[in-house]
């Protein structure tokens, strides 16, 4: 059963049509007991809060599956194209809160050209007329216009929370507009996407009196912000507890916002950390400004980071739970002192410039840690790594309660792997960027086959992997005994032959994404792989070797599959072979507004 | 086809390498795609892979693949600028004047605005430029500075916004006297 909740496919239909027991056959009337069973599961329902015991319910009959319709407030829409949006108003008649995913996530790598699609256009205007209650929209990888917010900030009176997660195609007079239409405005989240500035002065434009925020996070946003509106803003706000700034805001700005809510925030992006200022005066007293955020949990941006500066954030060290230093380049001495005193931690995001010895100092203090991410400072295949197998060694023995790992490195080793995947059995996320494509165990020369294959095999928790260096066919087959859980894998630059994939495919049945570039597997792996496509969300291939006449079998064979062929420039060239092919379960065909570089077959 | 290339060559080692595998496991069915396999790649970087593979001489690092590393753009971006300082590199420009007999060279990211840039080049030639007028140009002077943009074309410091000058500024040039005067006052 999937996760999602496009999950009427064909077979859950004739499913869902034999009536339980309880269930007495309605035909024009309804009956007294219908109607009462209707109320009492209706009022039940309610308390369902996971998406999967709702999918799990609308099974049961077709009376749990119109209810559960009714009494879900909260959509999660994992692809846009899976479904239309006419589908989603028919089935759910009472949504408050709508999470939709568009594309798929190679295309932040820049493997797909813009304009593929993912419009947020036809949702938001079909929600308008028939969720005119809706309260929140949580939006990722969708292109999202200005006419698109205006809409929405007209539509939905009691709007509550918008975010928007590595999203584009609108700007602050998009932003302006929802900050002053949406008077209920609890939490506006820009979370990495792409705003243009139309050089609109969009904090002015919240309404004057006091606001109802709780989180206001701006650090994507590249454009300077009216300073003093903000700081009226921050004033007027009595319930903000989150506040992530942008690197146009400077030191001496954060000091005098904190001093106006220092104790009420309980997260904290910190805008450039750098003074704007350079004049002689005195700098002001940032330690105290600090020292009074006694609730922040949750601290980032340093986005022009000045060293010398750093140490103000001592005294909230020892509450943090979450430190996110990924966009300053921190040498392993400034950073010792500071993470010597976060002892809570459990999430922390770092550039690879802490170097190993950071990672060791990690390792030593935060043994609560859950989530880490090491981010190349220098992303590119052939510079000298900072971090290697030394610092995973380290964070995989003092760091046992390790749930999630993303880690860019130059060199890494099967023993360090295998180490982790003892110390660590908690871990979920492993995700290893070897940056040199192909680069082998650099101790042994061997390929990093057992590191992955221990990993799939002692976490038993895995569920979602990424997977990088040289790897041959035996790693793949280490991934479909072993990895039963796993959702998501990504793949670049890996493997031998179409074995590989086949391991997977058959071997893998939780297997939800699979993204994989630049890889030698072709038709016969592709073919091998039908019987699951039904149960994915999506599989993503570029640069691999498959061909046209094969994909357009597999288009053939499954029709509620949306096989997108996407084109390069040049495409004159080979008319047989496949750049990239996208597919995807869909109960409503295929899409209409493909552009001209995508062929679906 | 050469990056096809790349995965043959190691393949062909694992023909020769000594492992646990069961027999018959290592499918070495090569199906030959037709196309090259990796049109993203740039030209370069094809050579590339085909030298580095065979030897660990030092070659000129590789031409960038798309999309590879996975780091997405933003974070590159943001992360680039800081590079740029954390080296020193800095952005240096040669400064020339007409009647001195050698060049200078500043680095602009050190500083924050125009008045800085002036003051700093006034001490370093020891002249004085004038006030700066936005229709008129530079006036109470002989000397006026002016720059060559990314597009080759002379134009006069002051009038785009600082950033914009930093971004396309290729080099300096402080111009004296009669040539001046075509820029420095009004047309």
């Amino acid at each position: 059963m999937s996760e999602d909740d496009e999950d009427q496919s064909p077979a859950t239909d004739l499913r869902s049509r034999n009536k339980s027991r309880n269930c007495i056959s309605s035909s024009s009337s309804q009956t007294f007991p219908d109607h009462v069973l209707e109320n009492v599961l209706e009022n039940v329902l309610q308390f369902l809060d996971s998406r999967c015991d709702r999918n799990a319910a609308s099974l049961v009959c077709k009376l749990w599956w119109k209810v559960e319709g009714l009494t879900r407030s909260e959509v999660f829409i994992g692809n846009c194209y899976a479904l239309s949006p006419a589908r989603l108003t028919q089935r759910f008649k009472r949504v408050r809160s709508l999470l939709l995913k568009g594309k798929p996530r190679f295309a932040d790598f820049n493997l797909m050209p813009a304009d593929w699609g993912a419009n947020f256009a036809p949702w938001v205007s079909t929600m308008a007329k028939a969720y005119p209650w809706l309260e929140k929209v949580d939006l990722k990888r969708m292109f999202v216009t200005d006419d698109d917010l205006a809409l929405l900030a007209e539509s939905f009176p009691g709007f509550k929370e918008l975010i928007l997660v590595c999203c584009e195609g609108f700007g602050t007079s998009g932003i302006a507009v929802v900050a002053n239409k949406c008077r209920k405005l609890k939490v506006l989240d820009l979370i990495e996407s792409d705003v243009t500035d139309d050089e609109v002065d969009w904090v002015s434009c919240f309404p004057e009196d006091v606001t109802c925020l709780e989180s206001l996070a701006f650090d994507c946003v590249e454009a300077p912000i009216n300073f003093k509106a903000l700081e009226g803003l921050v004033g007027r706000s009595p319930l903000l507890r989150k506040l992530r700034l942008n690197r146009f805001v400077s030191l001496e700005e954060v000091h005098r916002l904190l001093l106006l809510g220092a104790p009420q925030l309980t997260s904290l992006g910190t805008g450039s950390f750098s003074r704007g200022d350079q004049s002689q005066q005195e700098p002001p007293d940032y330690v105290a400004a600090f020292r009074a955020c006694k609730s922040v949990v949750c601290l980032s941006g340093f986005r022009e980071l000045m060293p010398e500066y750093l140490p103000a954030i001592l005294p909230v060290c020892a509450n943090l739970t979450s430190l996110n230093f990924s966009y300053a380049n921190i040498s392993p001495d400034m950073f010792k002192p500071i993470i010597h005193n976060c002892h809570k931690l459990q999430i922390f995001w770092a550039l690879d410039s802490i170097c190993d010895e950071g990672l060791q100092a990690v390792a030593a203090t935060c043994k609560e840690l859950r989530e880490l991410r090491i981010f190349p400072f220098d992303p590119r295949e052939d510079t000298e790594g900072p971090v290697s197998e030394l610092g995973l060694q380290a964070i995989s023995e003092g760091c046992r309660k390790l749930e999630s790992l993303l880690y860019f490195c130059q060199h890494m080793t099967n023993a360090a792997l295998i180490a982790m995947s003892h110390n660590c059995p908690e871990l979920t996320v492993f995700r290893l960027c070897i940056m040199g494509r192909l680069r082998p165990d650099h101790v042994t020369g061997k390929a990093m086959d057992e590191g992955f294959g221990a990993i799939v095999k002692n976490c038993k928790k895995l569920t979602r992997l990424a997977v990088s260096g040289l790897l041959t066919d035996q790693a793949f087959r280490y991934m479909g005994e072993y990895g039963k859980l796993i959702r998501t894998l990504s793949v670049a630059f890996a493997g031998d032959s179409d074995m590989a994939l086949r391991h997977v495919l058959e071997g893998c049945p939780r297997l939800q994404k699979l993204e994989i570039r630049d890889s030698p597997f072709g038709d016969v792996a592709l073919r091998s792989g039908m019987h699951r496509y039904y149960n994915m969300r999506f599989v993503w291939m570029s640069a691999c070797r498959l061909t046209m006449g094969c994909c357009k079998d597999v288009a053939r064979a499954m029709p509620n599959l949306v096989v997108e062929v996407i084109g390069s420039d040049d495409d004159d060239v080979n008319r047989d072979y496949v750049e990239t092919l996208y597919m995807y379960r869909s109960l409503d065909g295929p899409r209409k507004d493909a552009p001209q570089f995508v062929t679906i077959l | 086809m050469e990056n096809v290339g790349v995965c043959d060559e190691f393949v062909n080692l694992k023909a020769t390498e000594l492992r646990l595998g069961l027999p018959g496991t290592e499918d070495e069915k090569q199906k030959v795609s037709c196309g090259k396999s990796n049109k993203r790649a740039l030209p370069e970087t094809e050579k590339d892979i085909e030298s580095t593979g065979k030897t660990e001489t030092a070659s000129p690092p590789k031409a960038q693949i798309v999309g590879w590393p996975p780091v997405r753009s933003y974070r590159k971006n943001s992360i680039q600028t800081k590079k740029n300082e954390a080296e020193g590199q800095g952005m240096y420009v040669k400064v020339s004047m007409d009647g001195a007999p050698y060049l200078r060279k500043i680095d602009l990211t050190m500083y924050k605005q125009y008045p800085e840039l002036m003051k700093s080049l006034e001490n370093m030639f020891k002249f004085s430029v004038g006030e700066y007028f936005e229709r008129e140009g530079y006036k109470g002077s002989d000397f006026v500075p002016t720059y060559e943009d990314k597009d080759g074309d002379w134009m006069l410091v002051g009038d785009v916004p600082w950033e914009m000058f930093v971004s396309s500024c290729k080099r300096l040039r402080i111009m004296k006297g009669s040539e001046a005067k075509g820029l420095g006052c009004g047309v």
